[in-house]
């Protein structure tokens, strides 16, 4: 597997604020990556430090393990930042021509893109006509142009309505499902939980965790449970060996797994101890619950 | 390069407002193909301006070089906005993370604005050109290259002047502003001026010592040409004076400007490498 980009204990400083602090990780070819934080987590600094617009203080990153100068480098990259910068005066079509000069790549692919995002029926309309959505999905047409190794993209769904959320989700899935790299920022959870399989976390500059989201906690998951007789399926419960923490909340038995148990075998287990569940659903925590679980523990 | 002139093309020929500029600073630079016109008719006294020698080879080098060098405010306007309208629009953060670098950026300004300096001095070498042969009393060749200089000096001149913009553009990012500084720039040299003149040095020195500013340099490369005009002349030796100024352009005051260009330029760069965007 090749080597996108390699950061190394990269550090920013705004005065007395350390926007990012010590920070590495890899982003590897193939993969669709999350960059996790809150707001002012350093997000964006830190794409802003790998795209060449924002200077660094210490540390060091590389593209394609150092071959190219980070500006060659980036021509193989689409990246979108905040929000789409274009030429307000120019239309649709001669802002990508103007990309396509700047990347150096043909101007061939334009109307693919463009009918990729749906935007091909206003090619000709100047940039400033354009809805906030538009102007993301036409960003995100730029970016395609060269066909990119990686595509990054920062919030690229703040401040859309609903509908123009959703369809850069879509369009997001249908990039990552032709195989392209995606690094994608966010503080939407649910959004990274549906298209990333990796993710960086961060809080206040610092990398809190980096690593496949499936085992952001190495936990086997828990059961959701029900009864008739509650008290009989707690003290079960409790004497398991396959069961650490049990609540109960509104008759609700939530039992914590410590091993692993699929969800047929503790139903048969249940039965043949003489308890019949009304209710069985075993679940892993979601993303937002390991993420909070995360960042309260970095707190503490 | 070709690349990057085409990349400014683009930019600067769908914004409407550089086009009328840029049209109109050519249409003017023809325009002073008009002055010929200029004949007054009024009983005993008889004036065509064309009659009086500006147009005469080589002296209309010197005068059209003069002359249309205040038009090079139309592009300050232009060269000022297009580099300000980046950092308002963010657009230099776009075409930075598309894979331009911050040299070619700069590079790609500073190749416009050379453009534009050569153009326009192929224009005015075409105009006067046109001009001179029509209206000259002298037409033969070597009459005709002689003091061919003053276009160089044109050249440079513009090329200074407009790397000044730039470098006004890149530091204050706001047009409306650059421009001001422009001007309070002006303002500043001319005060100066006055405050050394007052109280520290005599007016050789002074003049000497302004030589090494930006706009001063800029203009001392083509003097006024009006005391070299015939008619003035005369006036001058009726009143027993003997007007012996200095017309000609000298390496110093070249050098001078090319280290201003390479000042503007390098600082440009510097800046933006500086700075976070």
């Amino acid at each position: 597997m090749s080597t996108i980009l390699t950061v190394n204990h990269l550090t920013k400083k705004f005065g007395y604020l350390t926007a990012v602090k010590d920070l590495s990780f890899t982003i590897e070819k193939g993969n669709v990556y999350g960059i996790l934080g809150p707001n002012g987590s350093g997000k964006s600094t830190t794409l802003g430090i790998v795209l060449n617009v924002v200077n660094k203080t210490s540390g060091e990153f590389s593209w394609f393990n150092g071959q190219s100068s980070t500006h060659e480098a980036l021509k193989k990259v689409g990246a979108i930042i905040e929000r789409p910068n274009f030429y307000p005066y120019m239309t649709a079509l001669q802002n990508l021509k103007l990309v396509c000069k700047i990347k150096d790549v043909p101007e061939t692919k334009i109307e693919e893109k463009l009918e990729l995002v749906g935007l091909l029926d206003r090619k000709n309309s100047k940039f400033k006509t354009y809805s906030l959505g538009m102007k993301q999905r036409l960003a995100i047409a730029s970016a395609l142009l060269n066909d990119p190794e990686i595509l990054i993209l920062d919030e690229p769904t703040n401040g859309l309505d609903p509908q123009g959320i959703h369809q850069i989700r879509e369009i997001i899935k249908t990039i990552a499902a032709k195989g392209t790299t995606i690094l994608l920022a966010s503080h939407l959870l649910d959004e990274v939980e549906k298209v990333c399989t990796h993710v960086v976390i961060l809080r206040k500059g610092e990398k809190l965790y980096s690593g496949r989201v499936d085992s952001l906690q190495a936990s086997f998951g828990f059961f959701e449970l029900k009864s008739d007789d509650l008290e009989k399926l707690t003290s079960y419960l409790k004497n398991n060996q396959h069961f650490g923490n049990i609540k109960q909340e509104n008759g609700l038995v939530t039992a914590i797994l410590t091993s692993e148990l699929d969800a047929q075998t503790l139903n048969k287990l249940l039965f043949d101890n003489g308890i019949i569940a009304s209710h069985l659903v075993k679940r892993k925590e979601s993303l937002e619950e390991q993420f909070l679980a995360l960042t309260k523990n970095a707190n503490a | 390069m070709i690349r990057l002139l085409h990349i400014e093309f683009i930019k600067l020929w769908n914004n409407r407002a550089s086009k009328v500029l840029i049209i109109s600073y050519f249409a003017l630079l023809t325009s002073i193909a008009l002055v010929a016109a200029i004949k007054f008719d009024i009983g005993p006294i008889k004036f065509h301006l064309a009659d009086q020698g500006i147009f005469n080879f080589p002296y209309i080098w010197h005068f059209n070089t003069f002359i249309t060098a205040f038009f090079k405010l139309f592009l300050a306007i232009v060269i000022v906005s297009m580099m300000s309208n980046e950092y308002s629009n963010k657009t230099i953060k776009q075409n930075l993370i598309d894979g331009l670098s911050k040299k070619e950026f700069i590079f790609s300004k500073f190749l416009t604005v050379v453009s534009f300096s050569l153009v326009s001095t192929i224009f005015v070498f075409i105009v006067s050109l046109i001009l001179g042969l029509i209206y000259s009393d002298f037409n033969e060749i070597s009459i005709i290259l002689t003091d061919l200089e003053f276009l160089l000096a044109f050249f440079i001149k513009l090329t200074g002047f407009f790397s000044f913009c730039l470098f006004l553009g890149v530091l204050v990012k706001r047009s409306a502003f650059a421009l001001g500084f422009l001007i309070l720039w002006q303002v500043f040299e001319g005060i100066f001026r006055g405050i050394i003149r007052w109280k520290f040095f005599d007016s050789e020195t002074t003049d000497v010592i302004m030589g090494f500013f930006p706009l001063q340099s800029m203009f001392n490369l083509i003097k006024e040409p009006f005391s070299r005009l015939g008619a003035v002349q005369s006036v001058a030796n009726q009143m027993g004076e003997q007007l012996a100024l200095d017309y000609y352009i000298h390496w110093y005051e070249i050098v001078i400007v090319l280290a201003w260009i390479a000042i503007f330029v390098y600082g440009s760069l510097a800046i933006l490498k500086r700075r976070d965007l």
